[in-house]
């Protein structure tokens, strides 16, 4: 089974974010695997470990993405591409999808895993634009997946519950919390990656201009949430009944 | 005046608040129709005329399929020539929208909390990195698709022309097919949607003491949440997780109830217009989001709290 995952580069969670001029300050930043992205990456392995084959990672980004792929490697993962382009989070998502799409046009996935959005945009945009592009079935939101010979079963996340999907090869899953625990990478998968070749392409190489229908006007910092008020009062009765009346009275909403 | 397609929803058998908010939205940006696909869509249709829509196009269909709703939809686009489609900004409007950008090569804006006029675009301010920043962005693209963070906008009364028209959505090229579909358990309100939000976290210390929350949501439909540390406890359904790798919501009061307040959870809530704490740590991050917050012990407070807003409904 030939699997290809779509991994985000994307600040630690745990990162702060400030801006100036408009722009966001990268430096210092550790950058991490998205989080969803890790999840379909660990669904990858274990299909991998279930049916054989190769699993794939790729990414669109700049320099700071290889340590991604790196912990990719690490994980388990046998080839990395790196479509290289420093400006990546300027362009929307039908731009990061034509290069995806473009550079794996000669190769045959049965399944591409991608996240259900980055935690840096929100958007869950990519993987579905790819899946109508590449003219192929994608089912969103998984949080199961049954391999089968000639078709694949899905339960995922749908609209008031949850749906199970049947579909041939090739399919695109985005992955939910839930699906799986994504592994730590051991310390000999740590050692290993370092040494591990990364396929570089440059838009360029693709035949790709980055022409995004998106324009980016500038960063700012979040409004600031005015100076909260802490209720006092004799005991916790006391604290209760003024935080009902608050919502009665002042916000109205009871 | 442009031409704005507004994309509703429907759950559980009922239309999503976020199909009225994202008719609202379009009422102040042009004329505006709608499309609702889903069980029992064209008699749902209707609760849409109150919010300016002049044209509903319905089609009545059980299954989910986003290539073929998007298919249907991008017809609808090119023959009505749509300038600019609003569409909820939940799971299966970023599935839409994203396909609907694909065919109509349309650029795609998602997750909008502000929207400003500026004659021949529209400029739209979302929060990117979790919450920590925002950015703004326009689309240089007719038509343009921009998807609106659920109870960010609000709902406005307007009144519409109200046609409903059937349009005919070919399921049988579906790529995928659903094979069966289990409706939530819970009667209560999906999150997104809820104008209350009542979530627990650690503090809980059991599944068993989210009654506590229960008494409260059933007395005012609130919905419930809870933090990553409940839900990894099992303590709660997977689902009800509020953050970076849960639910975003952004109710009119969400009220954390034993949560620290950490930067991952504040991703999912820290656009709620008001916020409650009940924490007994008088440091925790928490507090510094809070609009009210209560420092004692929530085993205390919450059950005199439950008994006056049960004073207070009658
Ligand atoms: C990649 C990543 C993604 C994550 N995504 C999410 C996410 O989506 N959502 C999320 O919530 N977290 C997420 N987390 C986890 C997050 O970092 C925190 O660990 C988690 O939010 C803590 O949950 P908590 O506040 O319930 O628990 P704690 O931090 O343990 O806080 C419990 C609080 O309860 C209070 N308390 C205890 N007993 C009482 C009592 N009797 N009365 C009153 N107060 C009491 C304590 O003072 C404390 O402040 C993520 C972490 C990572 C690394
Ligand atoms: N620059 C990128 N490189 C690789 N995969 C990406 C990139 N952007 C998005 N994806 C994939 O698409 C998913 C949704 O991302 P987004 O549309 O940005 O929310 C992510 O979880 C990734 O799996």
């Amino acid at each position: 089974m030939n699997i290809l995952v779509l991994i985000k580069q994307v600040p630690d969670t745990e990162a702060n974010i400030s801006v100036s001029g408009g722009k966001v300050n990268e430096s210092g930043i550790k950058w991490i695997i998205s989080p969803y992205d890790e999840i379909g990456l660990e669904e990858a392995l274990r299909c991998r470990e279930q049916k054989g084959g190769t699993v794939t990672v790729l990414t669109v980004g700049g320099e700071q993405a290889i340590s991604v792929l790196r912990t990719a490697y690490a994980m388990g993962a046998d080839n990395a591409i790196h479509i290289k382009n420093e400006n990546y989070n300027m362009l929307d998502s039908a731009v990061i999808a034509e290069a995806i799409t473009s550079a794996i046009s000669n190769e045959k996935y049965d399944i591409i895993f991608a996240g259900r959005q980055g935690s840096d945009s929100d958007n869950g945009q990519a993987p579905l634009i790819i899946a109508e592009k590449m003219n192929i079935a994608a089912v969103s939101y998984a949080k199961k997946v049954e391999l089968g010979d000639d078709k694949i079963t899905i339960t995922a996340e749908a609209e008031g519950g949850q749906g199970i999907y049947e579909s041939a090869y090739p399919v695109i899953i985005t992955a939910n919390a839930g699906l799986n625990e994504p592994r730590y990478p051991s310390l000999k998968g740590i050692m290993a990656s370092k040494k591990k070749p990364i396929d570089t392409k440059t838009f360029e190489d693709l035949g790709i201009k980055a022409e995004s229908k998106i324009e980016v006007l500038g960063f700012s910092p979040p409004p600031e949430r005015p100076a909260g008020k802490i209720i006092e009062g004799e005991d916790a009765a006391a604290k209760a009944k003024e935080l009902a009346r608050l919502l009665h009275e002042e916000v109205k909403v009871i | 005046m442009a031409n704005i397609l507004a994309i509703g929803e429907i759950s559980g058998g009922a239309l999503k608040k976020a199909s009225k908010e994202v008719v609202s939205v379009g009422k102040k940006f042009g004329d505006v129709s709608a499309v609702l696909i889903g069980e029992n869509a064209s008699s749902l249709a209707k609760e849409l005329i109150a919010f300016g829509a002049d044209t509903i196009y319905t089609a009545d269909i059980k299954e989910y399929a986003g290539d073929v709703y998007a298919k249907a939809i991008a017809e609808l686009v090119k023959s009505k020539s749509i300038d600019i489609i609003f569409i909820p900004h939940s799971q299966t409007g970023r599935e839409i929208s994203a396909r609907l950008g694909a065919v109509l090569n349309a650029g795609v804006i998602s997750d909008a909390v502000e929207l400003k006029d500026e004659g021949d675009s529209i400029i739209v301010k979302k929060p990117v990195y979790s919450g920590k920043c925002f950015v703004e962005m326009k689309a240089k693209s007719n038509p343009q698709i921009i998807t609106i963070r659920p109870n960010s906008q609000g709902i406005v009364e307007n009144a519409g022309a109200g046609n409903i028209e059937n349009i005919s959505v070919d399921m049988s090229s579906a790529k995928v097919k659903m094979l069966s579909f289990e409706a939530a358990s819970s009667e209560r309100i999906p999150l997104s949607e809820a104008d209350i939000v009542i979530s627990g976290g650690r503090g809980m210390k059991s599944g068993e003491n989210f009654k506590l929350l229960e008494e409260f949501a059933d007395q005012v439909k609130a919905g419930i949440g809870a933090s990553r540390a409940a839900v990894d406890s099992d303590w709660v359904e997977h689902n009800l997780q509020v953050g970076q790798t849960g639910q975003t919501v952004s109710p009119n009061v969400y009220i954390a109830v034993g949560i620290s307040g950490a930067i991952q959870h504040l991703a999912g809530m820290g656009s709620s217009k008001y916020i409650v704490a009940i924490n007994k740590d008088p440091d925790a991050p928490i507090f510094k989001v809070a609009t009210y917050g209560i420092v004692d012990d929530l085993f205390n407070v919450m059950p005199a709290f439950n008994e006056e807003i049960k004073k207070i409904r009658g």
